[in-house]
């Protein structure tokens, strides 16, 4: 099998894209699903009574950044400088994992203080899908780029001329990244916003 | 490039395979052709016993009041037979077609990912016992292939069948989810150099087109599934009206997904015509451009007329319109490729033999469905002919008429590719004519009955209502139907062990897959064909130039190598399924399986460093 492909770009970088694009499709049927269902049914509690969202912006603005310090991880690994790829590696996971803390919080807040679990009412059946999905999602990246981190630390292991498996996993995360950006519009501020119907 | 060295934390020792044998051959395998024909020959299966339940239907429905089957066993019949041929049987049998030819068509020695097309192959494998089984393990879904929520809830539906159906079709989804990646980059990244797109052969481009359609399709029903997974395993809420869940939220986002279904089901066939007309024409396809355009439009189209099977629901007159003309619209491309078909056997020269008839009567019998189709997509008198036997008629001379006749159209012609020998003309034109007829016989009384208000999913009906003696010759005419289909797996026995040997280029082709022998060599291409122009290998051909030998060494030529991985993780997803059926402590296992077995997938080389 020859390494070169038709268009010039390595196959498991498309497969990427495609994936990504078939991705789209799930999360937004789940948002459609969520859309729907908004202010439907029992209205007993729903995102004005729950969400929080100045504790939800903070989560919001970590995963955010960790996306930036993505691109300083690959940038770095592109210039052959292990070291600071390494550095930013670490502050990538650690903010990806500070997300999924918050996440876990807010999940653990609506369940035991709020009464709100999945099978309270249609607002808790959808909020908990789309978001525990993407949860789920960052989890993967979460140990994709521990994983890569890991592997690192070996000797030669990692290097700028094999920065494809990095350049997968960042593409991976800052579409997941996107989505979170779409969901807290959609979902929280929206779901709060005094003068939009709820 | 290639991709970093990962240390595994743990250490997963299953040596390779290495030149397996026999059964082991067939479980590693990661050749595309080989896994093509154990992709034909499972669906082949899965669609006799899809056929089976046809005729179990068909037994039941031949007179007033028979008591042949219950009317519960009834309802699963119709569910399976229709899940079974759309899923398990025409959607792989198209598979089939992809793995086969599109790395020959494409001048490729594989697909871009060959351990990932085992994994397809494998998972749709498992998906399919995991639907069948349900025969045998407490009853099967029995509330259509649609599924409808929330008559699928547990509040209506409490057995087991419909679980089985919803881990079935997700299992499904996975393997057609990961062919449509492969295909799509194979398409786009493994052509052979001058294959511009422009030159693909049409079954290439349909094929490509198809594989887009899915992987965006695939998700929208995979979320609907999950939802009445949540619902069925975890009391969530999704399709509980209690709770004030929509009632049609499953129907919106079942269909968003079906019309394309269909067009995923459908533009394969055409795809094959589209080689064997102009091959058996002795003419380029006519209007080449046209063609790929057609199929586009129609590709896009399919996600805007989802709402056609819903007209009955109450959507209101504005929705109803526009999606009655959106409808409609479909209708244009459509005939543009019917045209194109025609104007290809417009004047040639022309070889009436099997696949050229069952092509023949694939253009005429989706001429019919498609008419049907236009009928019904026009909302107002789609209110008469919701749930008949009209739609039944429809949808049988569509999928049977036209799929099923065009995928036999494409393995007869391309049995000689498969297994290097002919197959018998004489009995190929019998089971041609029996299945036109039958098929005709069976399904266009349908509209008759259908427009006398007969409706589909009852599992029988009143002497009073005059639709015995129809209903008496479709059953019989479905006889007719599966006679010629045992001529056909007699045919491609008799024929596959002692037919004549076929020679690399028996039909005088045009495309690349008969510029090499029959059965092609495992590395298909010597030398990567240079391309040229549209049907290359045909304007070679004229031109006589003397072929020159190749001086490569077949053993330079580095393969892929076997891997159980795929099969293993597969294997994981058929135990995590039964898990969320029975047990989820099971469901866990399987996951964990899954896990371990991706890992050591994708540490392990595609080729090991030392086997050269
Ligand atoms: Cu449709």
């Amino acid at each position: 099998m020859s390494d070169e492909t038709t268009t010039g770009i390595d196959n498991r970088k498309l497969l990427m894209w495609v994936f990504l694009g078939s991705d789209c499709m799930f999360f937004a049927s789940l948002i459609g699903t969520y859309l729907i269902y908004k202010g439907t049914g029992n209205l007993d509690i729903g995102p004005v009574d729950v969400f929080d969202i100045p504790t939800t912006s903070v989560s919001t603005f970590v995963l955010l950044m960790s996306s930036m310090s993505m691109v300083f991880a690959y940038a770095y690994l592109v210039r052959n400088n292990i070291n600071a790829f390494r550095i930013w590696m670490v502050s990538t996971i650690i903010m990806g994992a500070t997300f999924l803390g918050f996440q876990v919080f807010e999940f653990s807040e609506f369940y035991f203080h709020y009464d709100l679990s999945p099978q309270t009412n249609l607002f808790g059946t959808t909020f908990y899908a789309l978001t525990g999905t993407h949860g789920l999602h960052v989890t993967v990246g979460v140990v994709w780029l521990a994983i890569i981190f890991y592997s690192s630390l070996f000797r030669n292991s990692v290097s700028a001329e094999t920065n494809l498996d990095l350049d997968l996993a960042a593409l991976y995360w800052h579409f997941v990244d996107i989505v979170w950006i779409v969901i807290f519009a959609v979902v929280y501020l929206f779901g709060t916003f005094p003068g939009f119907p709820s | 490039m290639t991709s970093i060295p990962l240390k595994l934390p743990f250490k997963l020792n299953l040596s390779r395979p290495t030149n397996p044998t026999g059964v082991m051959d067939w479980i590693t395998t990661i050749d595309h052709k080989k896994i093509g024909i154990l992709y034909g020959v499972t669906a082949f299966i899965m669609f006799i016993t899809g056929g089976i339940e046809a005729l179990l239907i068909r037994t039941q429905l031949a007179g007033p009041e028979l008591k042949i089957v219950a009317p519960d066993v009834y309802n699963q019949l119709f569910t399976m037979h229709a899940t079974t041929m759309i899923f398990l049987g025409v959607m792989p049998l198209s598979a089939a077609f992809f793995n086969y030819i599109i790395p020959l068509q494409i001048g490729a020695r594989d697909v871009a990912f060959p351990r990932l097309n085992a994994f397809s192959y494998w998972t749709f494998l498992f998906g399919a016992l995991i639907m069948k089984s349900s025969w045998f393990l407490g009853g099967s879904p029995n509330a259509g292939w649609f599924g409808y929520a929330p008559i699928t809830t547990t509040t209506f539906n409490p057995g087991n069948g419909i679980d089985f159906w919803i881990v079935g079709l997700q299992v499904l989804g996975i393997a057609s989810l990961a062919a449509s990646f492969n295909f799509i980059v194979t398409i786009i990244n493994m052509r052979a150099p001058g294959l511009s797109f422009m030159r693909l052969p049409l079954f290439t481009w349909m094929t490509f087109i198809t594989a887009i359609l899915l992987v965006l399709a695939f998700p929208v029903i995979t979320v609907a599934l999950i939802e009445l997974m949540l619902d069925r395993t975890f009391d969530f809420n999704f399709f509980n009206t209690k709770a004030g869940a929509n009632p049609l939220l499953w129907q919106h986002l079942f269909w968003i997904f079906g019309h394309p279904e269909v067009y995923i089901l459908i533009l394969p066939a055409m795809g094959i015509v589209s080689e064997i007309l102009p091959t058996f024409s002795k003419k380029p396809v006519f209007g080449y451009a046209a063609m790929v355009l057609a199929a586009a439009f129609i590709a896009f189209m399919g996600w805007l007329v989802w709402s056609h099977h819903m007209f009955t629901t109450g959507l209101g007159p504005i929705a109803n319109s526009v999606f009655t003309i959106t409808t409609m619209l479909i209708a244009v491309p459509t005939g543009v490729k019917m045209f194109n078909w025609l104007g290809t056997m417009w004047g040639g020269d022309i070889e009436f033999n099997t696949p050229v008839l069952f092509s023949v009567g694939f253009l005429s019998m989706f001429l019919i469905g498609g008419i049907s189709g236009v009928m019904h997509s026009f909302s107002a008198s789609d209110y008469q002919q919701q749930d008949t036997y009209f739609i039944v008629a429809h949808i049988h001379y569509v999928l049977f008429g036209g799929a099923i006749f065009a995928i036999f159209a494409g393995i007869y012609y391309w049995f000689p590719k498969f297994t290097g020998r002919m197959y018998d003309e004489k009995l190929g034109k019998q089971n041609f004519w029996l299945m036109f007829i039958g098929q005709n016989i069976t399904f266009f009384p349908m509209h008759f009955v259908g427009m006398q208000g007969m409706p589909r999913r009852i599992f029988t009906y009143d002497s009073e209502m005059g639709w015995a003696f129809w209903n008496g010759v479709e059953s019989f005419a479905a006889y007719v139907v599966a006679f010629g289909v045992l001529l056909f797996i007699i045919n491609m026995i008799k024929s596959w062990i002692s037919g004549p040997k076929a020679d690399g280029d028996p039909w005088d082709g045009r495309t690349l897959e008969w510029s090499i022998s029959s059965p092609p060599p495992v590395y298909n291409f010597l030398d990567v064909p240079k391309v040229e122009s549209l049907d290359d290998f045909w304007h070679k051909k004229q031109k006589k130039n003397k072929s020159v030998k190749s001086k490569t060494n077949p053993k330079s030529i580095h393969l892929p190598q076997a891997s159980y991985w795929p099969m293993l993780v597969s294997l994981g997803l058929a135990i995590a399924g039964y898990g969320i059926i029975y047990n989820l402590v099971v469901c866990g296992i399987g996951l964990a399986m899954v896990l371990v077995t991706v890992c050591a997938w994708s540490w392990e080389p595609v080729n090991e460093p030392d086997a050269h």
